[in-house]
């Protein structure tokens, strides 16, 4: 049924829909309207039979879920920025064991400095972890993709990251579907679990690995997660058929046939970004976008296959790798070796600055006329002045914080009186 | 596409209004998208929310930097906030407000944009009158409403009785339309003059 | 607690043997249907007090539900020396996550048990001092918080052994680990009396808290089966020895425990809501430096460079416990001998 919703009420519901038993999660901006809405949910009995465990910190959220799992519950949990980074351990610990968990992942910057604003930091941190990252464009994709994830992680037996934009779509409100309980039935069978602990057959679940059989369970782990790629895509096409609508997937391409310019990116930011592809192709430049669904695994043949006919690549990234340089670029570039194209790595979005239509026309602009340099890592809208002020300032004694000298220097914090 | 900027402070329930707007719009079937700027949430503290209405499906999800409208919710913003900023000469402003735009400071706007393009109305004194507090979004839109008719007043309506339960959602009904009734006379007043 | 009263015609003995007692009377350990829980063949060290109580702990516990047991184990000694890959001492489902999480996947055990309806089906989650008291503390707090229908057991033998015998928040004042020595004229562990868990258990208000020592075998059973009459939240705090990391003999693991009792310097007990409702009494206190001499650990507070100040703080420790948790029998009151119907 067509609604206008909020993003994290729309999740609320796809989760609901697929009858998670136990919901553990604790408290973080922007997720805090999902489990909100769930914890009613279940209080009402419209989630019936659930256990919903307000737990004491991401930890607990992470380690309850395993609990859960590891008893035969479908289960759920959702976080952001500082909270993920929290349950690492447990991370880890889930994609290891494997435990078919699903997680959403309000995306949020990491501090310091503190910033509750959306940037894709958290999830890219964790991008090794052995979670399955799936990163949807819209509220309706994020709706879309929970259900995908309890399929795809309950056939693998490995857990599934749903990553959505915090605030940009969690607290957006826009139309979505929110499908028919009997549909999503169907299309989700109940959790039988490879592996269950059950007095009637015990079995010993984390005991420890030496040097003679690490690799191989390691191998056996990457060997999974590079079944996902044939996974992802079948599940994406029954859901189509199910529900009459593409969501998910691997990759998505946009008016990139015949592009001379390749735009990549990841969430939300592909609406403008495509607005702004219309906009620059109706001036007859032949340009494109890349939209990637899956980020882990790593879809290297489809995105090197969507780009293989491009000469120029802008990758438009909302994290990075400090000291390194893009991510996503990084893994573009890896998909592009041996081929000509140019890549240009462009940072965009840090801590929730918006990225305007006009920013991205400006840095198309410059990339066509070859006023950008690929190879070097692009801030897209980096304020330059204060940056170099800053930079002169290091190295001169007792600076302070950069962050409230640069804040000082926006007029947003009051100079100290002297 | 129809681009709204509303602003107020928090406490205001300037974002509900985006929302809410946005499910006025949904409601004659059109594609709708509202969503708010974040500061750190605190009461008293200037809010800016968005909404776009259009025929075809939204996918830009920028601030509005060029609304077609705005909504002020809080007169005491007008000097301290670039409210105005980016509204181009064609755009229009509803401001909640007892006075009329001279009273509020604002001549070299309205020199700037169209005769009727600036109007406001009394909607935190008709919060009072329906509501007992002064809580004027939903009203404030039943205005808009009459204002730009980028929504019906049923609409609006409809958004307000699905955000709202019972005797509030009735009484916010009823200070929208009588915002509605305001607006609507004071336009007409203008477009005859 | 339940007591039979046994003729003894052994003198000097504590322990009762089986012949003794009516059959429905045997231990747990004495029935030759146990469930043998953690079975033979890990890898624990000789005199390992931890092998020793969570064997009886478990037993007991699958006696008491009929074997429909789930364990939540911390990362740890018992953790390690159970499951050397690829083999498993476990006879029951078992799990073990990480180190500080053992009370959050019991919680999730037990929420998945709920929703499951399997009341039947009990869950304990297990670990060491280390994974208990510190870097599985906020967990347990909100297990115990929550009132989760989980049974927690803590085996303490205050410092983290697995790694090397470091100071925990468990260790007792003046006892030597790895990161106290007694070097530099300190008299090893000077800071901390040992975080006292069963107290702060107890605060939680849970349904039942105990504690009990691997030298007690039917006191400890009995406290595990007390456990599992009551749902929610329970805990119960095990002192066990451990000859490698106390510096002690293998031998003396149950001697040692038994001294810990009779000094003093751990009170067994048990709290229901937040009450004491009974405590295992002392017949006669025993002072502090008949324990403190059978662990090397402690072998730095005698002698000509020792530190008779910290025994005496340790005796006072001991003193404390007798008098705040009325830990000595008392033949003048009459009928608080242990055996008294």
């Amino acid at each position: 049924m067509l609604e206008q919703k909020e993003g994290s009420q729309a999740v609320a519901e796809a989760v609901a829909r697929c009858r998670p038993e136990v919901i553990c999660a604790y408290p973080i901006s922007p997720q805090t309207h999902i489990v909100e809405r769930l914890s009613d949910l279940v209080r009402v009995g419209k989630i019936d039979p659930c256990e919903f465990v307000s737990v004491e910190s991401e930890f607990a959220a992470m380690s309850v879920a395993i609990g859960a799992s590891a008893t035969g519950a479908r289960t759920y949990t959702a976080t952001a920025s500082q909270g993920l980074l929290f349950m690492v351990e447990a991370l880890y610990n889930a994609s290891g064991l494997g435990f078919p968990i699903v997680m959403t992942v309000a995306n949020r910057a990491i501090g310091a400095p503190i910033n509750i604003w959306n940037d894709h930091s958290d999830s890219m941190s964790q991008r090794d972890s052995g979670w399955i990252q799936l990163y949807a464009e819209s509220n309706q994709e994020a709706l879309d993709l929970h259900i995908q994830a309890y399929r795809l992680a309950e056939e693998l037996s490995l857990p599934v990251m749903v990553c959505m934009d915090g605030f940009i779509l969690t607290h957006a409100y826009e139309e979505v579907d929110v499908p028919g309980q009997d549909d999503v039935d169907s299309f989700l069978p109940p959790y039988e679990p490879r592996q269950v602990l059950d007095p009637s057959d015990p079995v010993t679940i984390g005991a420890m690995v030496g040097p003679e059989a690490f690799t191989e369970v390691k191998y056996l782990m990457h060997a999974k997660q590079m079944q996902a790629l044939d996974s992802i895509p079948r599940i994406a096409e029954e859901f189509e058929s199910a529900f009459g609508r593409p969501s998910g997937g691997l990759v998505r391409t946009y008016r990139a046939d015949d592009a001379e310019t390749i735009v990549v990116a990841l969430g939300s930011v592909l609406g403008t970004i495509e607005d702004v592809v219309d906009e620059l192709r109706d001036e007859g430049v032949k340009i494109g976008a890349l939209a990637i669904k899956c980020f882990r695994p790593y879809p290297l043949g489809e995105v090197r296959e969507a780009l293989e006919d491009a000469r120029r690549i802008v990758v438009l990234e909302k994290a990075f790798a400090v000291g390194a340089g893009g991510i996503v670029g990084q893994n573009v570039r890896l998909a592009l070796s041996g081929m000509p194209a140019r890549v240009y790595d462009v940072v965009a979005g840090l801590g929730g600055r918006s990225i305007t239509k006009r920013s991205l026309h400006a840095l198309f602009e410059d990339v066509l006329a070859d006023r950008l340099e690929s190879g070097r890592l692009h801030f897209l809208d980096l304020n330059s002045e204060i940056v170099q002020r800053e930079l002169e300032r290091a190295g001169k004694g007792r600076t302070g914080p950069h962050a409230e000298n640069m804040l000082r220097d926006l007029g947003i914090v009051a100079a100290r009186s002297h | 596409m129809f681009q709204v900027r509303i602003h107020g402070r928090g406490g205001q329930g300037a974002v509900t209004a985006a929302e809410m707007l946005s499910v006025a719009a949904f409601a004659e079937g059109r594609h709708a998208q509202a969503f708010p700027s974040f500061g750190s949430e605190r009461t008293g503290a200037p809010v800016v929310s968005f909404c776009r209405i259009d025929d075809a499906p939204i996918r830009n999800r920028e601030p509005i930097a060029a609304p077609d409208a705005l909504i002020v919710q809080d007169p005491t913003l007008l000097h301290q906030v670039d409210v105005f900023g980016g509204l181009p000469t064609e755009g229009s402003v509803l401001i909640n407000s007892g006075k009329d735009p001279e009273g509020l400071g604002l001549s070299d706007l309205m020199q700037r944009l169209p005769d009727g393009r600036v109007l406001t109305v009394p909607a935190t004194e008709l919060a009072r009158e329906h509501l007992g507090r002064p809580l004027p979004n939903a009203i404030l839109l039943g205005g808009f409403a009459a204002f730009t008719r980028v929504v019906s007043l049923d609409s609006v309506l409809t958004a307000i009785a699905r955000r709202f339960d019972g005797p509030i959602g009735e009484r916010n009904a009823a200070g929208a339309r009588a915002a509605h009734d305001y607006v609507r006379s004071r336009t007409e007043a203008t477009s005859l003059a | 607690m339940p007591y039979q009263e046994v003729k003894l015609y052994q003198a000097g003995t504590f322990v009762v043997g089986n012949r003794l007692l009516d059959p429905d009377q045997r231990s747990v350990q004495a029935r030759s249907e146990r469930s043998n829980t953690l079975t033979s063949g890990h890898r624990a060290c000789q005199g390992c007090g931890e092998a020793l109580g969570a064997r009886y702990a478990l037993d007991a516990a699958m006696r008491a539900t009929g074997g429909q047991l789930i364990a939540a184990n911390a990362t740890g000694c018992l953790e390690v020396f159970s499951t050397p890959f690829p083999e498993s001492s476990w006879q029951l489902p078992w799990i073990h996550s990480l180190f500080g999480n053992a009370p959050a996947v019991a919680t999730g055990v037990a929420a998945a048990l709920k929703v499951k309806g399997r009341p039947d089906i009990r869950v304990v989650g297990q670990g060491g001092d280390g994974g208990t008291v510190d870097i599985g503390f906020a967990c347990l707090s909100g297990m115990f918080e929550r009132n989760d229908d989980v049974l927690y057991v803590c085996y303490d033998n205050e410092a983290y052994m697995n790694t090397g015998v470091q100071r925990s928040g468990a260790t007792p004042p003046g006892a030597r680990t790895a990161t106290t020595k007694p070097v530099g004229g300190t008299p090893g562990n000077e800071f901390g009396q040992g975080k006292n868990v069963p107290l702060i258990a107890m605060a939680h208000e849970i349904p039942y808290v105990a504690t009990a020592t691997v030298a007690e075998l039917r006191d400890l059973e009995y406290k595990v089966e007390r456990a599992m009459e009551f749902r929610g939240a329970r805990y119960l705090h095990v002192f066990v020895p451990c000859p490698l990391g106390w510096g002690s003999a293998s031998r003396d693991t149950i001697r040692i425990a038994r001294l810990a009792k009779e000094t003093g310097l751990f009170p067994v007990f048990e709290a229901e809501q937040g009450e004491v409702v009974g405590a295992s009494k002392i017949r006669r206190a025993v002072p502090v430096e008949e324990y403190l001499k059978l662990q090397r650990r402690y072998a730095h507070l005698f002698g000509p460079d020792g530190h008779p100040n910290v025994i005496e703080r340790l005796q006072k420790q001991a003193d404390r416990n007798i008098r705040r948790f009325g830990l000595l029998a008392s033949t003048e009151e009459g009928g608080e001998l242990p055996g008294a119907k």
